[in-house]
């Protein structure tokens, strides 16, 4: 399906992904200036393609947000052993669908990016960690790859350089965590994906094999290209200071034309992107609440007032409708922009199911490695399992949010916040739903006879 | 913490405190120092950190400088102001560091254990009164000192395998297992045998081998020590006796030259389990599954429990006089032994000085596995070395005895505990009167005129000298069976009855200060009660062109007897 873009929408990374006759085949990237950047960076030195990530102030769009020119300042380049790049296409975040499109559509966008990245990084061996489910992405890019191998756009001696990368894809087994930096490693190095301890894992030091590693998210490593196309002062004027570039938001939940939408950041608020753009909600619904970057962030109300004071020092005093959509907006709405998946609910929704579904997720997902995230994401899930089974208690409530404190903050990786944030957030906005459940329900658990 | 030199000391506020802690340590180790407890199940000082079970979780605070400039920021009273980590940070991942602060008592440290205890408990089975690991159980202890003591959960708990066997010794049961991967880290990083893992995920992780393997190393039931919890026991143990009844006495494990540091629990003189004593310098906190087995030989059926002359059971003493009488006035051979206490072989050497009579020993050899089994299958090879009863290092052979015997140069023969047969001396063809003092019968001991019986290393009290040349002590930890007596009272009744101005005495301190009279002696200075529970280092340079077979091992290289590796 051919999508029709949008007034506002501004495409850089989707340039040319839904243009009609668009193929993921090297000839069509080519004919597109393919590779032209990859050229360009050959004619720099590693260090400047770095300076010009660091000017961008590209910040990484797998969910935390960090610039990833400072990720690679942080390399360990004086260990003398091997670097290695990694993107992570493990995308798994319920409401996120970006990397996707990419990697099924333009390809050859990712591995310019990558083959630069490489470069600017020196890096002896690049990995594409592509989650299991995405069978089809791994078929394109093994055959992208082949194509641009057979042009030396990467391997052995890059376009008769003396530079050589090799770029593998390697197929997750199914497991969220591997999103997880270090658990990714863990796992591209064929073991369990538990994640490993920081300190003193940092992967910019210790990371694959022990060696100074580099994880970027797919959209971050494309970003790379139009870096050097427009270069990073230039880059840096797209979108706004500290929220530079465009974002691909990734639409869900009941709106009249969920979907992808790329634009530069904080062009467009939250209501604009559901009722302009997304066509609004289904006929006769309203909205209720937000999930604004994946089902991890904190879930926001629709008649909630937020106010403060942006990083800046201007004051703001927003709607739902008002959040700017960008890194910093959602952030100063008490929740983040997350790998930009928009998940919109409407009054049809019951919020105690909503949390149970979260909650099913995060304890069938988390690895089990440390104490509070495996026996408190279960925990979780069986109790709103039972609530919404009929047996909701008065005391589930405070329960959950018990729950969830104990895991925030105590774990091995950012796992323990990605399940602990829903249920605060649903807890904090929606007690009296869950409330209404136990005086609704019965008041005790029903007896399971066996 | 290996070094206590003052420039390897930092200085670190602990609990308001300022207290000095050896540079590099972790934060358990840090506060264990100082006698503050940090709770921890996966943490161990002799595995590598896991980080997982987040029990040590504290609050840490690092003294605060500015972010451009570096300099420190002050607070109005001119201190450094400390920039304290939101979250808890665990205690053994992170070390110490110059001005460190960490609470270990605050609100969050506090509401971090009771989480962490409540979360350990949701899953497990609280099933301690059929539980063999209760009253040594981490979970036990900890959720007395540190949980909330009561629980919040009425939802159906995890069902997992129960009663699996692991391997031939260790049974597990994975509904207690609170998956703090000790076991599995310590088949890979100790036993290099790589066989355990977790599969399944998120809390229904589950604690397994691997398929077509089986947890059958010769250290497998260290596992069962390690495990904080009831998960892992020992098939042969569990259920046989309440750990609370159990009285643990150190001792030194004689299955080979490695000296592994071993407590023996016995209950009302029976001894129940061995397990082994931590010592940084000779086993760490391990020892052999073949080792623990030992104590069995106590109860052996093939124990010797009656003194006798000529096949007819005696008294002990009238068995000392028959033995006694039969040595008098002959050339008579020693056959000393590498299982004796230091003790006893400079007796032994003693009274074969006295009896100007020739000395033989044998050694007992197997194969090295590089970690606490050693070649040299005796505990104490180089006692006799130091204690001058051998000069040379004995092979598992006496063809000197043989000849002796042929030459007829000897017409008496004493034979501490070893079997001459095995040795290539044949017994039966001899004509004269064999003295046999042993534990356990055997060729040697059917053949003698005269047997004494002796005792188990576990009813006696001495010291033996390991492959690093290592003095240990070990202590009594049964008594022996009744109407015998120890090894060095037998000794020293020989020594006084066979020469008339003999005045020695079978204590073991006064042994101890002949024994340490030479200055040219590395024993030299040693008082025995004064022994360390981890050793005294001796220097055996002098003995360093002798073929010793150990291999390099744990805490052992061969280039280098007297150190620690």
């Amino acid at each position: 399906m051919i999508k029709k873009k949008t007034p506002k929408e501004r495409r850089i990374i989707l340039k040319h992904a839904d243009n009609p006759g668009y193929s993921n085949k090297l000839d069509c990237y080519l004919k597109n200036d393919g590779y032209a950047m990859l050229k360009k960076a050959f004619k720099m030195k590693p260090e400047e393609i770095g300076e010009e990530v660091l000017k961008s102030g590209v910040r990484g769009r797998g969910g935390a947000g960090f610039p990833a020119g400072m990720k690679w300042k942080f390399l360990d380049r004086k260990s003398g052993k091997p670097i290695y790049l990694i993107c992570n296409a493990d995308e798994s975040e319920p409401g996120t669908f970006k990397d996707r499109q990419i990697m099924h559509k333009d390809p050859h966008q990712l591995i310019e990016g990558m083959m630069i990245a490489a470069y600017a990084i020196q890096a002896k061996q690049a990995f594409i960690y592509i989650r299991a489910e995405f069978f089809e992405g791994a078929r394109i890019l093994e055959e992208a790859i082949a194509e641009a191998k057979a042009k030396n756009f990467c391997g052995d001696k890059i376009l008769g350089s003396s530079y050589s990368c090799d770029l593998v894809v390697h197929r997750g087994a199914g497991a969220y965590i591997c999103g997880e930096e270090t658990g990714l490693i863990e796992s591209l190095e064929g073991k369990r994906p538990n994640p490993r301890i920081k300190p003193p894992y940092f992967p910019a030091v210790l990371g694959l094999y022990q060696c100074p590693t580099i994880v970027n998210n797919v959209e971050t490593l494309c970003n790379v290209k139009h870096i050097l196309e427009m270069g990073g002062e230039e880059f840096s004027k797209i979108g706004k200071p500290n929220n530079t570039g465009t974002r691909i938001w990734c639409v869900s939940g009941q709106v009249q034309k969920p979907g992808y939408y790329e634009f530069e950041c904080g062009a467009l608020t939250l209501g604009e992107m559901i009722y302009d753009v997304c066509g609004g909600l289904l006929p006769g619904r309203t909205l209720k609440a937000v999930i604004p970057g994946g089902s991890s962030s904190k879930i926001l109300r629709a008649d909630e007032r937020f106010s403060g004071k942006l990083k800046d020092g201007t004051e703001f005093d927003w709607g739902i409708d008002d959040i700017p959509l960008d890194f910093d907006g959602p952030t100063s709405a008490g929740s983040m922009s997350g790998s930009g998946g928009i998940i919109v609910m409407d009054d049809t929704v019951d919020m105690v199911e909503a949390m149970a579904n979260i909650n099913a997720f995060y304890a069938h997902e988390s690895c089990g490695q440390c104490t509070p995230c495996r026996e408190g994401s279960l925990w979780m899930k069986k109790i709103t399992t039972r609530m919404c089974g009929g047996g909701a208690r008065k005391e589930d409530a405070d329960l959950l949010l018990s729950v969830a404190n104990q895991i925030e903050g105590r774990t091995i990786c950012a796992f323990g916040e990605a399940a602990s944030w829903p249920t605060q957030s649903f807890i904090a906005k929606f007690r009296d739903e869950f409330e209404d459940k136990a005086q609704n329900g019965s008041t005790k658990p029903p007896l399971q006879l066996i | 913490m290996s070094t206590n030199g003052k420039s390897s000391m930092v200085t670190i506020n602990l609990d308001g405190n300022d207290v000095e802690v050896p540079a590099g340590i972790n934060l358990v180790e840090a506060a264990g120092i100082h006698g503050t407890e940090v709770p921890h199940y996966c943490y161990h000082p002799q595995l590598s950190v896991a980080g997982n079970c987040r029990m040590c979780l504290v609050e840490m605070g690092t003294p605060m400088r500015d972010r451009a400039t570096g300099e420190a920021v002050l607070d109005e009273n001119g201190v450094q102001k400390i920039g304290w980590i939101p979250k808890p940070i665990i205690g053994c991942g992170t070390n110490v560091s110059p001005g460190m602060h960490i609470k270990t008592k605050s609100p969050m440290v506090t509401d971090s254990r009771e989480g962490i205890m409540e979360f350990l408990l949701v899953n497990h089975p609280l099933d301690c009164p059929i539980c063999d690991q209760a009253g040594e159980c981490r979970l036990q202890e900890f959720a007395t000192d540190y949980g909330r003591g009561y629980s919040r959960y009425v939802e159906r708990k995890n069902v997992k395998p129960k009663r699996t066997k692991l391997g031939p010794r260790v049974t597990l049961d994975d509904e207690r297992c609170i998956l703090c991967s000790r076991c599995i880290r310590f088949c890979q990083e100790v036993v290099d045998d790589d066989v355990l893992g977790f599969v399944d995920r998120g809390s229904f992780s589950t604690l397994t081998c691997f398929p077509g393997k089986e947890l059958s190393n010769n250290y497998s039931l260290n596992t069962v020590d390690l495990c904080p919890v009831g998960a892992l026991t020992s098939t042969d143990f569990r259920f046989k006796m309440r750990v609370w009844f159990l009285k643990e006495s150190p001792s030194v494990c004689t299955e080979s030259s490695a000296g592994s540091n071993i407590l023996v629990s016995s209950r009302e003189g029976e001894i129940h389990r061995i397990t082994p004593r931590r010592n940084d310098s000779v086993n760490d906190s391990w020892m052999t599954d073949s080792g623990r087995e030992l104590y069995k030989q106590v109860k052996s059926d093939n124990r010797l429990l009656s003194a006798s002359v000529s096949g007819n059971s005696l008294n002990l003493s009238e068995a000392i006089s028959s033995a006694i009488d039969l040595l008098k006035g002959k050339n008579v051979g020693i056959v000393g032994s590498c299982r004796s206490s230091v003790e006893e072989q400079y007796l032994l050497n003693k009274l074969s000085k006295n009896l100007k009579a020739k000395k033989f020993l044998r050694g007992h050899f197997g194969d090295d596995d590089g970690i606490l089994l050693s070649a040299d299958r005796s505990p104490n090879l180089r006692g006799n070395l130091v204690t001058g009863f051998s000069n040379k290092y004995p092979s598992d052979v006496l063809p000197e005895l043989a000849q002796a015997l042929e030459k007829k140069q000897i017409d008496a023969l004493i034979v501490v505990g070893e079997e001459l047969s095995e040795s290539g001396v044949d017994l039966d063809d001899v004509n004269i009167p064999v003295i046999f003092l042993g534990t356990h019968q055997n060729k040697t001991s059917e053949l003698s005129t005269v047997v004494i019986p002796t005792l188990t290393s576990f009813e006696k009290s001495g010291s033996f000298i390991n492959r690093n040349f290592r003095l240990q002590s070990f202590k009594q930890s049964v008594p022996g069976p009744a109407g015998l007596l120890p090894d060095l009272h037998i000794i020293v009744s020989l020594i006084n009855g066979l020469s008339e101005d003999a005045d020695q005495s079978s204590d073991l301190a006064s042994i101890w200060k002949q024994m340490s009279k030479s200055t040219t002696n590395p024993l030299h200075g040693i008082v025995y009660s004064k022994i360390p529970g981890d050793g005294i280092q001796l220097d055996g340079a002098k003995w360093d062109s002798l073929p010793f077979v150990e291999k390099k091992a744990l805490h052992f290289s061969p280039l280098k007897q007297t150190q620690s590796a």
